[in-house]
């Protein structure tokens, strides 16, 4: 026993490096699965706040580029207001179901495999994991970790995130996932390879999940190819949204989210 | 003794926000950025406790970690080198290592550079193969590692020459 206590004194350099070396060890192992540790992120109440501060300095930057956004999204919506047709009953539905919450992007990163961004709403505003978050342009992801004034979202340059989307023209529906190469091209997975398709054609979301409604914008095909099999494409998917520069994004709160999953239950 | 600690905090506390707030946004070409706090690491006095060196490289790293979601990969890289340290101290300064008396700002160029490529070549390494995770990647690991290092490496020996303090 004694010389057991000895051999450990020795050591102890030794063991302390591999006790913290594990541990770092873990924690990347961690995170590269999807459902990371709870408190250690950068939704944590003191980061979040760090990076606060920092952006009430650095938005400053972006205050034209972002006016000029918000003014192309007004005339757009303005002209599309005065162009609609009469059939309101419909759109009265889908008002109630989707309730669209704005956020500013506190951390933005898009380098990394695993890309996070954090927003400064978090469960004082309602906000709740899974909820999707797209800008004017098109999609950023869904959000997966919420404190009481931040959330954490799961980037679509993410290789853990999988977000089903659509060909606008033929109606055929993927999984959208990040190779890593690029910050503005995604892969589209899982479409057959009978199903005819030209680069340069839109891809929106398909609306079967929870999270995103239907028809929300992704990007336009930026080139195709078969996979190993030859039975499915790989199809680059070139995005909308500039992923590298968000401020202002709307959250998307599913009102029938509730409802939906019972059903769901229900079939399996 | 007492203003040798409070430097080290300081220099903690100024590398880690500096590393944070400002190095890991450059993304020059794309992706190449500089991680400065690695100069927390290189430049930890010589005559130290060595399980308060680990122990604070841990935690440098593993803040970062945190700030930026990188899980735990920036605090296994910093605790390795900071554990291989006495190694790469002895094969680039010799034998003024073995008297213990190393000043870092008395050093000679050549050694410095020698000693600061080495551990930022290591540290990088691993940091980006834990980031990648992915040995079929190897490529793409080694091209991150080279560019990121260059970079790195260029920035700490700017910052010392910026501010050596020739009286020490």
């Amino acid at each position: 026993m004694q010389q057991l206590f000895n051999f450990f004194i020795k050591n102890k350099t030794f063991f302390l490096f591999l006790m913290l070396f594990s541990i770092a060890i873990s924690l990347t192992v961690q995170s590269h699965q999807f459902h990371r540790s709870k408190l250690l992120n950068s939704s944590n109440h003191i980061i979040a706040g760090i990076y606060a501060a920092s952006n009430s300095v650095s938005q400053y930057f972006h205050l034209v580029k972002e006016n000029q956004l918000l003014l192309e999204e007004n005339s757009r919506l303005k002209s599309e207001q005065f162009n609609r047709k009469r059939d309101l009953s419909f759109d009265s539905i889908m008002e109630k179901t989707y309730r669209l919450i704005t956020g500013v992007v506190y951390k933005n990163s898009y380098t990394q495999a695993t890309n996070y961004l954090t927003l400064n709403k978090g469960l004082r505003d309602s906000v709740k994991e899974d909820y999707g978050v797209i800008t004017s342009k098109g999609i950023v992801g869904v959000i997966d970790k919420t404190s009481t004034k931040y959330s954490r979202v799961l980037s679509i340059l993410n290789t853990n995130s999988r977000i089903n989307v659509k060909l606008k023209n033929t109606k055929h529906f993927g999984t959208l996932t990040w190779d890593t190469k690029s910050a503005d091209i995604v892969q589209l997975k899982d479409i057959q390879e009978l199903v005819k398709i030209a680069v340069g054609d839109s891809v929106i979301t398909s609306g079967f999940s929870s999270i995103f409604p239907a028809n929300v914008p992704v990007g336009t095909i930026n080139s195709f190819r078969l996979n190993d099999t030859k039975d499915l494409y790989v199809i680059d998917v070139k995005l909308f949204n500039d992923m590298t520069n968000l401020e202002h994004v709307y959250i998307i709160k599913n009102t029938d989210i509730n409802e939906l999953e019972n059903l769901n239950e229900f079939d399996e | 003794m007492n203003n040798i600690i409070f430097l080290n905090i300081m220099r903690f506390l100024g590398l880690l926000f500096l590393q944070v707030l400002i190095c890991s946004n450059i993304n020059f070409m794309g992706y190449i950025n500089p991680h400065i706090y690695l100069l927390f690491i290189l430049l930890y006095p010589t005559s130290n406790n060595r399980l308060t060196f680990i122990f604070c490289s841990f935690l440098i790293g593993f803040i970062i970690d945190v700030f930026l979601d990188s899980g735990g990969t920036h605090a296994a890289a910093s605790v390795l080198i900071a554990y291989l340290r006495p190694l790469f101290l002895k094969f680039s300064f010799g034998a003024a290592y073995d008297y213990q008396v190393i000043k870092f700002s008395n050093t000679d160029f050549t050694q410095r550079l020698i000693y600061f490529s080495s551990m930022i070549a290591i540290h990088h390494f691993v940091l980006f193969f834990l980031v990648v995770f992915n040995q079929n990647q190897i490529l793409l690991i080694i091209k991150y590692a080279l560019y990121s290092s260059a970079f790195t490496l260029l920035l700490c020996l700017l910052f010392t020459s910026l501010f050596s303090n020739k009286r020490v």
